[in-house]
């Protein structure tokens, strides 16, 4: 086997498979804003991934946050600066840790959800079905799932960011020995605009990946029951690495100097 | 439009294939207005793949569907939809929408081809649901709760609930009881009958072939190997018919163990 034209292969075979993704989103994307639309199913999909959603996202931001305010309270009282404990928190958990926690957390609850039905209803030829009954699949299936996904993930994390800063509240307050008065404070003196907007720009970002990714693979799974699994898994492996690059990339276009 | 001896359906040099293997090698067919055809062969000749070319899930690599005289093959978005809005599919597996209550299911293409809003298209579609033998109750039900069977029944109300002029059955009665199957089969005519349907079924269940068709085409290896009135079957003279329809192991047809 030449080894040269091995990796020519798969060279092309990535290049043909980020073709199709880019190629699936455009699709998506175009029947986002096309008539008709399906209020019922997007609804229906606000509810099952922002509703659904908030447990697994308060409590992740909540540990997350209560934890920060711990680990970074031992690190400043090596420099005596105790008193930035509530600015680091209230900084990195709207910055970081609320988007990338509920990107992270959405994508292993709804992505894996979204490509296991989907891949489900492409099996069992669901998704045929739709076409016969004069409805496009991409419009009826795809679009309001991506477009409920950009919508829901900031909501999600402006609740995330609240209750990350009051996790941090807790410890701060009970364990720490902070004033309320001054945590509070020294919270709302460090966190800016910026911060969480930058955040909720993340969260639309990662939203619209998990989704993506989601139905993508779903919709394209083939194989019965092992290839709707491997959708599955593809999807929130998948979803997971682009929210970590999308992460960066974002960070560095809000705060590159 | 058709003209008056021009047929329903008229398929011809209908060329497919997925990868290196050929599946469809130049299907010919012609299915005239108000007939019952029924495709037989054994599975991976090609049946299922003839079906979904005609109706746009999957696209031929090459020859023609004429669908009343006109072309149908290459037909994207409205142009598709307008064309499959007069095509109902019931399909091998029933394919109802698990998330959707059984009404709904059987009133889904009326409401998304904008023939009727939501709450007119319930009583359609229990009346469709009365007319394979299921009351207003089932259409409260979910898919998961019905019997093999009753899904089947609800499928086949689904792809009659907006009264199409071409239906196809693609392996109704697969993985039903004789009884079950039988009265299936009977629904079937029932309906095509009820509504002056064009119908095109594949199955390789003889029973129900003799049942439901006027004519019988038999497809092997990517091609209509032979067609005929069904009174005409036992007496056709074609070696891969007599096998076929007799289940016999040796013959001319040697099964792909792979598809």
């Amino acid at each position: 086997m030449n080894p040269l034209a091995a990796i020519g292969r798969a060279f092309l075979a990535l290049l043909e498979a980020m073709g199709r993704l880019v190629l699936f989103a455009a699709a998506a994307v175009s029947h986002i804003v096309r008539p008709p639309f399906y209020p019922r199913v997007l609804l229906r999909q606000m509810v099952d991934i922002g509703y659904y959603s908030l447990p697994v996202v308060a409590l992740t931001t909540l540990f997350s946050g209560m934890v920060l305010a711990l680990q970074s309270h031992t690190g400043f009282a090596r420099f005596s600066a105790e008193g930035a404990v509530a600015g680091v928190v209230s900084l990195a958990i709207t910055r970081e840790l609320a988007p990338v926690l509920a990107g992270l957390m959405v994508a292993g609850r709804v992505g894996a959800s979204m490509a296991a039905e989907l891949g489900t209803m492409r099996v069992t030829e669901q998704i045929d079905a739709l076409s016969t009954l004069s409805t496009d699949p991409m419009k009826y299936l795809v679009a309001p799932r991506i477009l409920a996904g950009f919508a829901m993930l900031p909501l999600l994390v402006l609740v995330g960011d609240v209750i990350g800063i009051f996790g941090g509240y807790i410890v701060g307050i009970y364990k720490l020995d902070f004033s309320p008065a001054a945590y509070i404070d020294q919270t709302w003196r460090f966190v800016e605009v910026r911060d969480v907007v930058s955040g909720l720009v993340k969260a639309a970002a990662f939203g619209f990946l998990v989704s993506l990714m989601g139905c993508y693979h779903g919709y394209r799974s083939e194989g019965g029951a092992q290839g709707v699994g491997r959708a599955a898994t593809n999807a929130v492996v998948s979803s997971a690495i682009l929210i970590l690059v999308f992460n960066y990339i974002i960070t560095e276009l809000f705060f590159a100097k | 439009m058709s003209g008056p001896d021009e047929p329903k359906i008229r398929i011809r040099g209908l060329h497919k294939a997925f990868g290196a293997k050929s599946v469809l090698r130049g299907v010919d067919l012609d299915v005239g207005a108000g007939e019952s055809v029924v495709v037989i062969g054994g599975s991976g000749t090609g049946k299922s793949v003839t079906v979904k070319c005609m109706l746009g899930l999957v696209e031929p690599d090459g020859g023609s569907i004429l669908i009343d005289g006109a072309e149908s093959v290459g037909l994207r978005g409205a142009a598709r939809e307008a064309v499959n809005a007069r095509m109902g599919m019931l399909f091998q597996g029933g394919a109802l929408f698990d998330s959707l209550p059984v009404w709904e299911n059987v009133a889904f293409g009326l409401v998304a081809a904008g023939q009727k809003t939501r709450g007119a298209a319930k009583p359609v579609a229990l009346d469709s649901l009365a007319r394979v033998g299921l009351g207003p109750e089932v259409g409260e039900l979910m898919p998961a709760e019905l019997s093999g069977g009753m899904q089947k029944r609800v499928a086949l109300a689904r792809a009659i609930a907006a009264r199409p002029d071409i239906i196809f059955f693609d392996e109704p009665t697969t993985g039903l009881d004789p009884i079950m199957a039988d009265v299936i089969n009977d629904l079937i005519v029932q309906c095509v009958r009820e509504l002056g349907a064009t119908a095109l079924s594949i199955t390789h269940d003889m029973a129900s072939a003799r049942k439901i068709a006027d004519r019988i085409a038999m497809l092997h290896d990517g091609r209509i190997v032979w067609s005929g009135p069904v009174s005409e079957i036992d007496e056709s003279g074609n070696d891969f018919v007599d096998q076929f329809i007799h289940g016999r192991a040796s013959g001319p047809i040697r099964m792909a163990v792979r598809r």
